[in-house]
Parts: structure tokens; C-alpha cells; sequence
């Protein structure tokens, strides 16, 4: 598999404030799941998790290109969607406790968080089930006109999925305001998805519904953006979906404590050498963009929220029991 | 009163929900140029405009999931799935997704969907068009389950199926669609959760869904020409389940037939028939007994499917074999 695109140059197409947002929220992205991978392995996270380290480029990149009244469907694999669409880190790692003062009140986690005042309509723990969702989403916004985008991320193992397809076809068909954005991770699991798709290039499904298909260096945040926006504008515009490949990498295993044995370190490392963090924060800093102390204070700042977000959810109740009955019905 | 078909019943109800609410909107498999696979939606898409009323490709799965995410973000959706059999080829819209979203969020939204699909047996239609799956949707919590069987019924609970903030699904019996009865004339709505005593009696309650509510009334004449007087309860939603009248209707008559088109291994009958043992265990005078199709799918064969469901005859005879 040729998974090595080029990183490309900070370009100055992209405003800087803008290049400082996607590294702010990459690094946020990252250390939130940092530490909810140490809440895990320490008991503190019932069930199982997965986490993106690795893939914060395409959470960053797409979210910030949208607006306040866009949504977003997200994935198993889904922190870094729900972060980089304005959830606040108190909240989630209560969802991912378990705890009452969770975006769900304990009833979702990791797999099922979900904020509709921001709209994130949830992420899901069925692969490829959120696609269906999202293109309901952007019918209902094409139906009431109020202008809204969706942006429906999903991995590489989803588009194998009948759920994509009838997704594509009937948005395609009816031109609805949504982007659908793969996040091929390479791996499905732990089966290499050329080992589970028909075509190398993912982006070439397009083809066969009649709207744009871009495969995207999914570790390069701005070249991400760039795509991102310019799908959105279309889609937004009345033109229909464009699908995006972003070819990135998951660091970690499939979940949290996962090894994922058939991966190589070489490969990993190898990976890790075109880090989406480091790539930026390198080129912002060596602009001018961002000076080393600008960067310390952020991060500083960033240490302290993730501190008092845990010792939020870690001091907050578990469910009342007798809640297991609230919620079904309205 | 005014008397209408079944099916024209259906075409009232979409139609006053739709002009009474913006945000109700419909779609499926020839719901809007052909105005429905079984003609349900004449003209709709010139009243309301094919931004409400959209022809879907056939892909189940979609014509659900549109409509979750649709109720997500305000919308009031009807999905038409055509045939319930279809369901299969919907289920993780259904199952996983629409059943649960409102649970998994933690009560952050209302899912305020309804979706038609026509169920049941007796049009000859073989295995893949004739099941009657609504006992399936009784065992996934989330979801409403309405089983209408007459003219005013279907009306009057579409009605509330589509303004209630829940998902419904919503089971029309073929074997109906062309029934006529007296339907009120105006304004009206059926709460769900209410069954219907369609006929008084006092030695024996039969419990009978859809079709086999017809069924029932045949076998409670023929009898009281015997002698026996039968209360024939329709429940007319599963879920809610109005047990307060099914319990109160057996401790009045100490016995209980329940006939329905399930299949009768996990079938909706055997809901009912633990909700007797559980609850008026001491009234009865003899073992409930259950009808349904037997293990089997349907045949094309009239002769194979007429075999398999239930008639008024079996009703009748296991009336007697519990009252001697």
C-alpha cells in the first residue's frame, strides 16, 4: 500500500489564526485521549473505548471548516469529532465514567456519546451506522432550507457497508448538503482494508455515484481543511456530497489496551514520523506563526483543564439505579 | 359517521396530519409519483410538493435511517417500508439506531417517527409478503407497535402515531385494505395504549389481533348460537399494552383464547397469555390457550396457507375445549 503522502508546506492560503486553531485542537484532541487511555488501563473507564491518536488531523481539519449550525455523525472511534465540534472535556470524560453528569448520564460512553446542542447527532457503535443519519440530517436541513451541512465521518471498514451505499445513492441522487469523510486508518479492525476493499483507492467510489471523490493526506491538517471547506461550500451551495478519503494512521490498537499484533513497529514509527502535531506546531513555530512560548502557555493550559475535567467526572455520582427507566420514552 | 375503506382511512389520517403540521413529512417506494405502492397517497405529492412527499429508491435501510436523522434535527418523518417483510433488510436503522437513540443520549432528543409497513396474511403474496412480525418489535424496547384492524381504528391511531414523540411502527394488514365500516366524520384520535372490547361477553375472553379480530367476532357468533357468550378484546396496540382491560376482561370471564397471525414460538399470543398466569392466575377455571400459525412460513398455495392460519372453526373449537 502506498500510504505515504507528501506532507505539504504551511501555505498561506489558510489564515493564520485558523492554522493556530487546528494545532490548538489537535493537541486537545490528543491529550484528552491520553488520559482517558491511562483512565482505562487504571479501572476508571468501564466497558471498552478506542481512541484516534494518530488521526487528529481529520477531526480538526473537517470540524473547523464548518459552522455553528452544521452537525457532525460520528464513529466508535469518535473523541476527536466530539472535541474538535466544541464538546467540553468535563462532560465527556463523565460520559466515559459512566457518571450522571455525563452528555448522556451515563447511558451512552464512549461509543454513544452525543451533544445535539452542538450538533454532534452521536457517535455510534455500529460500523457505517451513522451514514444513514447523517444523510437524514442533510434531507432535513434541504427540506426546512435552513443551510445547515453535515459532515458524517466514518472509517474505512464502513464503506463496505450497504448503509454506505444506499447513503451515497440517495444523497448523490437528491444532491443533499453533506460531506461524507472516510477516515481510512488502514486498518479495520486488524485487517488491512486492501484486504477488505476491491479498489486501493477509496476515493474512486465516488465515481459510481456521480459526485466528487478526493483522496486526502489525512495526516496533514491544513490540506484537510482545504478539501474539507471546499466540499462544504459545494455541498452547502446546493451542488451535493463530495466524499474525502483521508489516509491517516492509528498509532494505538483497535481499542484501548489492544496490541494489534499484525502491524510491524516500523510501520508505526514509520507513521509516527509524519506526526499530524508535530508537523504543524514545527512549521507554525518556524513561521513565526506561533512563538515556543505562546505554545507552553496554551499547553499549560491545556494540562489544567484535562486536571480539573477529571477530577470532575471522577468526583461526580454514579447514576441512580431507578434512571436505568428514564430515557426510553418520552 | 361516514363509511370508508380501510386503506381511504390511512389516506385521511396522512392527509389531516400533514396539512394540520409543516414539519410531517412522507416517504418510501412510489409514495410520491405513483402516490403509493398500495395507493394510499393519491396526490400528495401535488398537494404537499416533492419536498415533503419523496419517492425513495428501494433501499430499506435508508428509508429508515433518513428518517432518524431527520427526526434528529426537527422533522416529524412518516417512513414507508411497504411490505414489513422489508424490515428485514432496515433492521440496524431500526434496531440499533432508532430504538435507542433517545435511550443511549441520555433523553436528548425526541425521535418523533412513524413508520407504515402492511403486514399479515391472506393475499396469496408466499413466504416473503405475508408475515406478521410485530411480536419481534415487542422484545426491543424503544419502539411502539400499532396493529390496527378496522376503519376507524387505523385512522384514529395513525393519527396518534404520527403526533406521538416516539418512534411507532406502524402495521397495516393487507387482508384489511379493502374492508369498509363506519369511521367518524371530523376531527378525532385514538390514544395508543387503549384496547377495544369489539364485543361484550362473560364466559370467555379471546384476545385477537388484526385479521383474526374478524375471526373472533365470526366464532363469537356462532357461539352464542351455542349458548357461550365470548368478549372479543382487540388490544390494538402491543406495545403500549393495555393490560388493565385484558386482566380485568379475564377475571370477569375465569378463561382466555388468544389468537394471532405470529408465528406461535416467541409469538405476540404468548405475551398475553403470561400476562393471565401473572396476573389472574386464581381467576381462571381453565389453561389459556393460544392460536397462531404454526412453526412454518407461508405457502403461495392457497390451499398450504389457508391450512396454517387461524380460523373461526379452530376458535371456536378451542372455546369449547376450555368450557365443557
Amino acid at each position: 500500500m502506498n500510504a505515504q503522502p507528501t506532507v505539504q508546506e504551511v501555505t498561506p492560503d489558510i489564515r493564520k489564526d485558523i492554522q493556530i486553531a487546528l494545532l490548538h485542537t489537535m493537541l486537545r484532541v490528543r491529550k484528552f485521549e491520553e488520559k482517558a487511555q491511562e483512565l482505562f488501563l487504571n479501572n476508571k473507564i468501564p466497558g471498552f473505548a478506542h481512541v484516534s491518536i494518530g488521526q487528529e488531523a481529520v477531526a480538526a481539519g473537517v470540524c473547523l471548516s464548518l459552522s455553528e449550525g452544521d452537525y457532525i455523525t460520528s464513529t466508535h472511534r469518535g473523541h476527536g469529532h466530539c472535541i474538535a465540534k466544541g464538546m467540553e472535556f468535563p462532560r465527556m470524560f463523565a460520559e466515559l465514567m459512566g457518571k450522571r453528569t455525563g452528555y448522556c448520564r451515563g447511558k451512552g460512553g464512549s461509543m454513544h456519546v452525543a451533544d445535539f446542542s452542538r450538533g454532534v447527532l452521536g457517535a455510534n457503535g455500529i460500523v457505517g451506522g451513522g451514514i444513514p443519519i447523517a444523510t437524514g440530517a442533510a434531507l432535513s436541513a434541504q427540506i426546512q432550507k435552513n443551510d445547515s451541512v453535515v459532515a458524517c465521518f466514518f472509517g474505512d471498514g464502513a464503506m463496505a457497508q450497504g448503509a454506505f451505499h444506499e447513503s451515497l445513492n440517495v444523497a448523490a441522487l437528491w444532491k443533499l448538503p453533506v460531506i461524507y469523510v472516510c477516515e481510512n486508518n488502514l486498518y479495520g479492525e486488524w485487517t488491512h482494508y486492501t484486504r477488505q476493499h476491491s479498489i486501493p483507492d477509496l476515493s474512486q467510489r465516488a465515481l459510481a455515484y456521480g459526485i466528487p471523490g478526493q483522496r486526502v493526506d489525512g495526516m496533514d491538517a491544513l490540506a484537510i481543511y482545504r478539501a474539507a471547506t471546499q466540499a462544504i461550500a459545494r455541498a452547502r451551495g446546493g451542488e451535493g456530497p463530495t466524499l474525502l478519503e483521508c489516509v491517516t494512521f492509528r498509532y494505538f490498537g483497535h481499542y484501548i489496551g489492544d496490541p494489534h499484533p499484525g502491524r510491524t513497529d516500523h510501520e508505526i514509527e514509520n507513521a509516527k514520523l509524519r506526526d499530524p502535531i508535530d508537523h504543524l506546531r514545527q512549521a507554525l513555530l518556524a513561521s513565526g506563526a506561533l512563538t515556543d512560548r505562546e505554545l507552553a502557555l496554551f499547553e499549560l493550559g491545556l494540562g489544567n483543564e484535562i486536571a480539573d475535567a477529571v477530577a470532575f467526572a471522577e468526583q461526580s455520582d454514579d447514576p441512580e439505579p431507578e434512571s436505568a427507566f428514564e430515557d426510553l420514552f418520552v | 359517521m361516514k363509511r370508508i375503506s380501510y386503506t381511504q382511512a390511512v389516506t385521511e389520517a396522512l392527509q389531516e396530519e400533514m396539512r394540520r403540521d409543516p414539519k410531517v413529512v412522507i416517504w418510501g417506494e412510489d409514495t410520491a409519483g405513483a402516490g403509493g405502492a398500495f395507493h394510499m397517497t393519491p396526490g400528495f405529492a401535488d398537494e404537499f410538493g416533492t419536498n415533503r412527499v419523496r419517492d425513495t429508491p428501494i433501499a430499506e435501510n435508508i428509508i429508515v435511517g433518513l428518517a432518524v436523522g431527520a427526526a434528529m434535527t426537527g422533522l416529524r418523518p412518516i417512513a414507508e417500508l411497504m411490505f414489513a417483510d422489508f424490515f428485514g433488510c432496515a433492521m440496524d436503522q431500526v434496531m440499533n439506531q432508532m430504538a435507542k437513540a433517545r435511550y443511549m443520549f441520555g433523553g436528548q432528543i425526541t425521535l418523533p417517527i412513524t413508520v407504515r409497513a402492511a403486514s399479515g396474511a391472506g393475499t396469496r403474496a408466499a413466504a416473503q409478503h405475508s408475515q406478521s412480525l410485530h411480536s419481534w418489535f415487542m422484545n426491543l424496547p424503544g419502539l411502539k407497535v400499532v396493529v390496527p384492524s378496522t376503519p376507524a381504528d387505523v385512522k384514529g391511531l395513525l393519527k396518534s402515531s404520527i403526533r406521538d414523540n416516539n418512534p411507532v411502527l406502524f402495521f397495516e394488514h393487507k387482508a384489511l385494505f379493502n374492508i369498509k365500516d363506519q369511521v367518524p366524520v371530523g376531527e378525532y384520535s385514538i390514544p395508543l395504549g387503549v384496547a377495544d372490547v369489539k364485543r361484550q361477553g362473560t364466559d370467555v375472553t379471546i384476545v385477537a389481533v388484526q385479521q383474526m379480530v374478524y375471526r373472533a367476532l365470526e366464532a363469537a357468533e356462532i357461539l352464542a348460537e351455542r349458548g357461550i357468550s365470548a368478549e372479543v378484546i382487540d388490544p390494538r396496540t402491543l406495545v403500549p399494552l393495555d393490560r388493565e382491560t385484558i386482566v380485568n376482561s379475564i377475571k370477569k370471564t375465569r378463561r382466555l383464547v388468544v389468537v394471532d397471525e405470529c408465528n406461535l414460538t416467541s409469538g405476540a399470543q404468548n405475551e398475553i397469555i403470561a400476562l393471565a398466569v401473572e396476573r389472574a392466575f386464581d381467576y381462571l377455571d381453565a389453561p389459556p390457550r393460544r392460536l397462531g400459525v404454526p412453526d412454518v412460513p407461508f405457502a403461495q398455495s392457497p390451499v398450504l396457507e389457508d391450512y396454517i392460519l387461524p380460523k373461526s372453526g379452530q376458535i371456536v373449537s378451542a372455546v369449547q375445549e376450555i368450557i365443557r
